[in-house]
């Protein structure tokens, strides 16, 4: 019995490995084809998988698409989420943050498909029809749906980090006259960087990692967004909405792989970071 | 106020304007907090609100337990349904023995070396995975590697790796929380540290383990990105109210990939058909979660120590 428990402790190193080895693995046979360079793969915004006669696989754009939605995720979700963080953590009685967690719980438990489905039926008509949008699925919707996606995750998070802090500083600062905000604000926030930016770090990586909502809310361009409101396509979202297409074992679907590894490689090191991070605050 | 009134005037307790301004801003600030954390009850509500509304016209038991028809643009979902249910058991099967394991592990038998730090990490990054790599990791591994095919079973087997970490951390906090000292008490009577865990520690945290049980539930059943290449399928004729309709190395329709299709691919949906379909999905998810938070809520109101 005992080895069995030890087997499966050992599992997740093993999936987390074979994860990444059986998404490499279908990708690695495209670095030896002669239509494919590595250097394009990241710089260029030429994307034309299916083309006859001129085949490109770049997937800046995608890139692009990804980081400018997830930015734009953040600049809402950020300040939202650490203000109901702090809300939750400080100034509310117990009775109020238990409803308030529950909330936050359910709001992280909505599937990202029926985010998505929010996002091309909801969220579009309104910006269309109050924001004075061309097309209602764009960088913008796709970022808002995001943004509520990651809420849940940074809230939860850094009501840890805020309530990791010991009470001994709070006493210490109501001792000295601090009001609730003054205390927060002076003695709070500044010992709890480290579990907040942790938050921050985790939401960015729940909201790269995002496939369903951004497939459908983004809208479908490849390029360079140049506004809020230009559709766009991310990297998670190419990749669900070409792998149906692309035959198994050609190029295009070996790229769309690769764009795994990449991506894999992404979250890996974002969560990482947010790990070292948290602990780094344990140390202390 | 009586003190103020009898007290010299020099020693009365006056507001400066610097306490005053100090006030406004505390008032300012909590005001602020206040809505932003208001600001995520909102879309809640109003998301569920507006979808029962437009779905109203459609929903009934019928819906869910009827075939859809005329190329799904009318009927029910019900082989969506019973293809999400046969996902979430098998996925449920997989992961609930090795994510428990894998807990009891970590939390009663891992000392702090660097393999298990190692495995630490590597429970936090499979939670991280986007699910579209779970989805490539899934085709590569199980569909083609394994010659699976696309079936329920690859889908299930994806899906059980993709919500591991769900219940890996769950359990760990269930084992977390029985005290040490319980298990002092048993080691102390000469028990092995296996006998530990089944005596003592696995029955003393039972509920906690079965509340992540049913959040992996939850998070299987709403995910679609994984299963949309290993094993779930447009449309899948089966007989209305059938619940015996699937056979492991068949694909199915689920109801997350159903959503996806309805909304996307296919023309001319009967309107309320779409929102329909999002609220018995939605709804499902929230009740099962629903549940385990109550029943989180009534374990904390009883336990013992």
């Amino acid at each position: 019995m005992e080895w069995i428990i030890r087997l499966s402790g050992i599992s997740a190193i093993i999936f987390v490995l074979a994860i990444f080895v059986f998404v490499f693995r279908e990708a690695a046979p495209v670095l030896s084809n002669k239509e494919f360079s590595l250097v394009e793969f990241f710089t260029s915004i030429a994307w034309y998988p299916t083309s006859e006669e001129n085949v490109r696989y770049g997937t800046l754009a995608l890139i692009a698409g990804t980081f400018s939605v997830t930015a734009l995720a953040m600049a809402l979700a950020v300040p939202f989420g650490l203000g109901a963080a702090i809300y939750v953590s400080e100034f509310c009685g117990p009775k109020t943050r238990e409803t308030l967690k529950i909330v936050i719980e359910l709001l992280a438990a909505v599937p990202s498909v029926v985010w998505g489905f929010i996002g091309l039926t909801v969220m579009s008509r309104l910006l269309v029809n109050y924001g004075n949008a061309p097309v209602g699925v764009n960088m913008l919707n796709g970022g808002i749906i995001l943004a509520l996606m990651a809420v849940p995750i940074i809230v939860s998070i850094g009501e840890d980090a805020l309530k990791a802090v010991p009470d001994s500083f709070r006493e210490a600062g109501i001792a000295l006259g601090a009001s609730r905000w003054q205390l927060v604000y002076r003695v709070l926030l500044p010992a709890a960087r480290n579990g907040l930016l942790a938050a921050v770090l985790l939401g960015i990586g729940r909201a790269v990692g995002e496939t369903m909502a951004v497939l459908m809310a983004t809208g479908h361009a490849v390029q360079i967004p140049h506004g809020i409101l230009d559709p766009i396509r991310t990297l998670t979202a190419n990749v669900a909405a070409e792998l149906g297409e692309a035959p198994a074992g050609s190029a295009h679907y070996r790229v769309l792989f690769m764009t795994g590894v990449l991506l894999f490689t992404i979250t890996f090191v974002v969560n990482l970071t947010a790990d070292f991070v948290i602990r780094g605050v344990k140390r202390k | 106020m009586l003190a103020n009134e009898y007290a010299p005037d020099d020693m009365r307790f006056t507001q400066t304007p610097f306490g005053r301004r100090r006030e406004l801003t505390e008032r300012i600030a909590k005001s602020i907090f206040f809505l932003m954390a208001v600001a995520m009850i909102i879309p809640l509500v109003a998301i569920v609100g507006y979808l029962v509304l437009r779905a109203w016209p459609s929903l009934s038991l019928e819906f869910v337990l009827d075939v859809p028809r005329k190329g799904m643009t009318q009927g029910g979902i019900w082989p969506a349904f019973v293809g999400t249910v046969y996902l979430v058991v098998i996925s449920l099967a997989v992961s609930a023995p090795i994510g428990v394991m894998a807990a009891v592990y970590l939390n009663e038998y891992a000392k702090d070396n660097w393999l298990n730090r190692t495995i630490n990490l590597a429970v936090i990054n499979l939670a991280g995975v986007p699910s579209i790599v779970h989805a490539l990791f899934g085709l590569g591994a199980f569909v083609y590697a394994a010659r699976f095919g696309y079936s329920i079973l690859s889908a299930s087997l994806t899906l059980a790796i993709m919500t591991l970490p769900v219940i890996i951390a769950s359990t760990r906090e269930a084992l977390a929380s029985v005290p040490m000292s319980f298990r002092e008490a048993c080691w102390n009577v000469g028990a092995t540290r296996w006998q530990t865990i089944r005596a003592i520690v696995l029955p003393n945290s039972i509920s906690g383990i079965l509340t992540g049980v049913i959040l992996q539930v939850s998070r299987a059943a709403g995910e679609t990105a994984p299963i949309m290449f290993t094993g779930a399928v447009f449309f899948k004729a089966i007989e209305r109210g059938n619940l015996f309709a699937y056979s492991l190395n068949e694909q199915c329709m689920a109801l997350s990939m159903h959503l996806y299709t309805l909304t996307t691919q296919v023309p001319n949906v009967e309107d309320s058909i779409p929102y329909a379909t999002a609220v018995v999905l939605l709804g499902s998810v929230l009740v099962v979660n629903a549940t385990a938070i109550a029943f989180r809520v009534w374990l904390r109101a009883r336990k013992k120590w």
